[in-house]
């Protein structure tokens, strides 16, 4: 088997594999989550200066670092949501380590999203793209691109009467992925794996209630995704080991076929 | 009230004055030493033969005379300290007197010095009262020009009297200040520069203002026979009277405490009020010497603007006045300011005074006032002093 | 409407921060809490009824050491007048001439006063108990019918005119941020930056705003060193009076399921906020205190609205009332800083306002109008405390009479 990561490590040199960022920078004034004011908020992402090479530290910078476990791009873990409570291994620090590394199917919604600020993913549109680019294997990310990641500041919250407006899967979708694919997670560009409008759908916020359910992930805030293949990415996706973590802020990287980045 | 008894063969003798200088880089103490070095030359005796100590001083912190007595190696049997600025010298000689009368001490030494950096007279603005520092100070009257100009506003209006009857005392005491040797003040002064000078606080003008000097003066008190034995020339105290805060209820200081005590002053000194041959008042302001005019009997009150037209106040006119130049021309060292008049009235009496030599002079009125704690000077005192 | 600024000459240099003498006596304190409040006090006997000035230790007339600053009639006629042209005092000497006055109370005492132009010897007077640059109570004294006090420059160098100076308010989403917007267009302000927190929410009266003449959205999140410490780089050097209005008012008692998040976000909105604000901005204030001329006047004060819950603390609001009190207690510390340029920290403490986020506290509540007039009016005076509305002046008043019983009232709900 050493040959394989031999040759992994020489198509990486050589260029004939990519490595793809799809994280935002942590930054405290991207937007998160807003929830009626009766729930408790998520504590934004801090970064607070100890010393930079000055008075409280004369040789070296450091800061300290604050965020809520579900800010900036960041990972769902199954016990997020009260249908995966019971699920083994459903925190971050407990996750089998297998699942961070897994392919990735890429669906196109650019053109629907941009018309539609609460488009809906339904269940035909991902038989059409199956029928384009074959079944989705079991066992794979699948990530919505609605490059919704190019939005900035109050476009990318996009708040309204109401709330958010923003794109997700409908529930048909998710479950569908779930029970009939077989997927391991579901990725999106927006702030939640369910769309801005997903608390008014039935059951509400049905990603996460389907996908936590099962025991699969979420992955949210992504970007670049306009530079995945719609097949064969490999997502590395290993959230901080924090302690009974429903999730965390993290790197995500994809590697991809050099000649299709 | 009764009028107090006599100061029957107290005398003072001993005239020093240690020469002023704008700026000293000295301590106070140091214009304390050169005084007491002073008095004890002019008396022939050593210094050690003081009994008594009185010292009167602002800027002698952190001591006062006690410790002055270790300090320059004195064994007295009578000190005090009378930090009172114009009404110090006033003060220090009326206790000096009661003391050496009862036999408490034999010969006192009574000195007003201070010394002047140039930060130091802004200092002890900030440090100078109570009422100062909480309702004085805080109104960018620090000092005395503001607070003086106020009473001088409330004063000229109320009285007629006109810059340029002030001026003439000014002038008159800038021409007896020429043939002082001791004054800071060089050159003559016209009405017209007077009248022309720079406003500090009007109706209060530069040459309405004292200028603050480092400097000592002196003299001893004893009684006569003691004078007599050392041969030392002497003057003979023959009045007293001191007030302080002579009219609470005056709303603007239109008067002195002096009005309240004038009648006791002559009625001791036992001659008609003003029947003198010279006059040392205290000189802050040339207006508060015209009060001082009215106030100690020299002339009615309202009378000052026309009483000063009718003399000549320089060291040969018609009432020799402040004949060392007084503050105005000679300097303001501090307390020591309270005790120039006496000092100078001392070397008249004696015919020690020099080149401003009053001919005949026998006997004069020396006055004091002084601490504007708040909105009026709170002492005033004066003597009458004869030639032996 | 908003005033032009003539710009600064580079050249020239910048007046330095002086004080006129601060020192008093402990017990002429007892005036500076009148004069902090706006209210016109002198000393006067308890036993006797006879008013004293400067402040004794003892009644003047009948010894008794019963003093206490009484409330006073403002009547006084001017016996005389000068201006101090060469004043000793550094402060002063800058400033010169300075006008005083010898005034005679109607209540009795004479005192030494700061001069308006107008009056002249003889002239009935109007007298203001108010704060000089010091922080200290001084005297006033002007027309008795009130007269214009624009031509009064010694008044305006103790008070804080909006006039022709730039104010930042920090949040946009504070119910009195567009009053006192409007209130200090009116009031001639040169400009007006507008705090916006998160400015990926909507603000839903913006267009209200945008049309306050000269008012500039700024972006501004006190929760972050990074959004404060940019804003004061950009604009830190053009801010003379600053109006704190960020709050996080979200109810919760110590019990409640978030109160520890709810009080975290407040405390870090209100009390770490303020320390954010003070480290970046305070001394770029206090540095310009004594800058500028008549046209361009200088720094001249830090305003922090908080909720009367500082001084006493509903139960049901636990986190927000403690976090109020942090920043009252940091409101202490920040005057003593900024005093140091002659720079004013002004306290307002405000009852339950009249927006979403006290709708359960009873009526009468605080409108924004109100907060806003108070504010902007508190400067107009030169004050350093100010409570608005019934409800905060009534609690104050009953927690200087008894602070138990104001606990027990509030954990009964009796706000």
């Amino acid at each position: 088997m050493t040959g394989i990561l031999e040759a992994m490590s020489g198509a990486l040199a050589a260029g004939a594999v990519k490595v793809v960022d799809l994280t935002h920078t942590l930054t405290e004034d991207f937007p998160t989550i807003v929830l009626p004011p009766e729930f408790g908020p998520s504590a934004p992402v801090r970064i607070e200066r100890i010393s930079r090479y000055d008075a409280a530290g004369p040789a070296w910078y450091w800061n300290n670092l604050s965020f809520g476990e579900h800010t900036g791009t960041h990972f769902d873990a199954p016990a997020h949501w009260f249908t995966g409570r019971d699920i083994a291994r459903g925190t971050v620090d407990t996750m089998p380590p297998e699942h961070m590394i897994a392919p990735a199917c890429v669906i196109d919604c650019v053109a629907e999203s941009a018309s539609d600020d609460d488009f809906l993913l339904t269940r035909a549109a991902l038989e059409n793209w199956e029928a384009t680019h074959g079944t989705i294997p079991a066992g794979s990310w699948v990530l919505m691109r609605t490059d919704w990641s190019q939005r900035k500041g109050a476009a990318f919250a996009n708040l309204r009467e109401g709330g958010a407006h923003t794109p997700g899967p409908d529930a048909g979708a998710i479950q569908w992925l779930v029970n009939e694919r077989g997927i391991l997670g579901f990725g999106t560009e927006t702030i939640g794996t369910d769309a801005g409008q997903g608390g008014h759908l039935d059951p509400p916020y049905p990603a996460h209630h389907f996908l936590h359910g099962a025991g699969r992930y979420g992955l949210q805030c992504l970007t670049n995704l306009h530079l995945l293949p719609p097949k064969g990415a490999l997502i590395m996706a290993a959230p901080l080991k924090v302690h009974e973590g429903s999730g965390s802020p993290l790197r995500v990287l994809a590697l991809v076929a050099g000649d299709t980045a | 009230m009764d009028t107090p008894r006599g100061y029957d063969g107290v005398v003072l003798a001993v005239p020093v004055t240690v020469p002023y200088v704008r700026h000293s880089t000295d301590s106070t103490q140091w214009w304390v030493g050169r005084a007491l070095s002073g008095l004890a030359a002019g008396a022939g005796v050593s210094h050690r033969e003081f009994d008594g100590l009185s010292i009167a001083s602002f800027s002698l912190a952190p001591d006062n005379t006690i410790g002055l007595t270790q300090h320059f190696g004195l064994s007295p049997r009578f000190i005090d300290f009378v930090p009172l600025g114009g009404v110090a010298g006033v003060v220090a000689l009326r206790r000096a007197a009661r003391a050496v009368q009862a036999g408490d001490a034999d010969i006192i030494a009574c000195i007003g010095a201070d010394t002047n950096a140039p930060q130091s007279f802004r200092q002890s603005l900030e440090n100078f009262s109570r009422f100062s520092q909480d309702a004085v100070y805080p109104y960018g009257a620090g000092g005395p020009n503001v607070s003086f100009a106020l009473i001088a506003q409330a004063y000229m209006a109320a009285s007629g009297l006109s810059r340029a009857d002030t001026g003439r005392i000014a002038v008159a005491q800038r021409a007896n200040a020429l043939k002082n040797p001791h004054a800071l003040m060089k050159k003559p002064l016209s009405l017209d520069q007077y009248l022309n000078s720079r406003p500090i606080a009007p109706p209060i003008h530069l040459f309405d203002c004292v200028m603050p000097c480092a400097g000592a003066e002196a003299f001893l008190v004893m009684r006569e026979e003691t004078a007599k034995a050392q041969g030392l020339p002497f003057v003979r105290l023959t009045a007293a009277i001191e007030r302080h805060n002579g009219f609470p209820a005056d709303p603007v200081m239109l008067r002195g405490g002096w009005v309240r005590d004038v009648d006791t002053l002559w009625g001791m000194a036992g001659v008609e009020p003003g029947t003198v041959d010279l006059v040392q008042t205290y000189d802050d302001y040339p207006f508060i010497s015209a009060m001082q005019f009215e106030d100690l009997g020299l002339c009615p009150k309202g009378g000052a603007a026309e009483f000063i037209a009718g003399h000549d106040f320089t060291t040969t006119g018609s009432l020799p006045h402040n004949t060392s130049g007084g503050q105005l021309s000679a300097g303001q060292a501090g307390c020591a300011g309270g005790h120039l008049g006496l000092v100078e009235t001392l070397r008249q009496l004696t015919g020690a005074a020099g080149e401003r030599q009053v001919e005949g002079a026998r006997r004069a009125l020396v006055s004091g006032f002084g601490m504007i704690n708040f909105d009026r000077g709170l002492g005033s005192g004066a003597v009458v002093l004869e030639a032996a | 409407m908003t005033v032009e600024r003539p710009r600064k000459n580079p050249l020239h240099r910048t007046r330095q921060p002086l004080l006129p003498p601060g020192a008093r006596s402990r017990k002429a304190h007892l005036l500076t809490v009148a004069a902090a409040e706006g209210r016109f006090a002198l000393p006067r006997c308890g036993d006797c009824g006879t008013y004293a000035w400067p402040m004794p230790e003892a009644c003047p007339n009948c010894l008794s050491a019963d003093i206490t600053a009484a409330d006073a009639p403002v009547g006084a006629v001017l016996l005389a007048d000068t201006s101090a042209e060469v004043p000793a005092d550094p402060y002063f000497r800058e400033r010169a001439p300075w006008r005083v006055g010898l005034a005679q109370m109607d209540c009795g005492p004479i005192a030494l006063v700061h001069l308006h132009p107008a009056p002249q010897a003889g002239d009935r007077l109007k007298l203001t108990l108010m704060l000089d640059r010091a922080g200290q109570a001084v005297l006033h004294a002007g027309p008795e019918n009130g007269g214009d006090m624009r031509t009064d420059k010694q008044w305006q160098e103790m008070v804080a005119d909006p006039r022709g100076r730039r104010v930042l308010i920090t949040d946009a989403r504070h119910v009195a941020a567009l009053p006192l917007a409007r209130k200090l267009a009116d009031a001639g302000a040169a400009g007006i930056f507008m705090g916006l927190p998160e400015g990926w929410k909507p603000l839903e009266n913006r267009a209200d705003f945008e049309a306050v003449p000269g008012l500039t959205f700024v972006a501004l999140d006190l929760a972050s060193d990074r959004s404060v410490e940019d804003l004061v780089r950009d604009i830190g050097g053009k801010v003379e009076i600053l109006i704190n209005t960020a709050d996080n008012p979200r109810p919760g008692g110590l019990m409640a399921p978030a109160s520890a998040t709810h009080a975290r976000m407040a405390m870090e909105v209100v009390a770490f906020g303020l320390m954010r604000l003070a480290r970046a901005l305070g001394p770029a204030l206090a540095g310009r205190g004594a800058d500028g001329g008549d046209g361009a006047p200088g720094a001249v004060a830090w305003v922090n609205v908080l909720s009367v819950f500082a001084r006493a603390t509903p139960p049901e609001m636990a986190g927000y009332a403690a976090a109020h009190a942090a920043a009252l207690s940091l409101s202490h510390s920040l005057r003593a800083q900024l005093a140091v340029g002659g720079v004013r920290l002004m306290t307002v403490l405000t009852g339950p306002t009249e927006d979403d986020w006290f709708q359960l506290a009873p009526q009468p509540k605080v409108t924004g109008k109100a907060l806003a007039d108070a504010v902007v009016g508190g400067l107009m005076r030169g004050l350093e405390e100010v409570v608005v509305g019934d409800v905060a002046r009534d609690l104050m008043a009953r927690l200087a009479e008894n602070p138990k019983a104001v606990e027990h009232d509030l954990s009964q709900g009796k706000l």
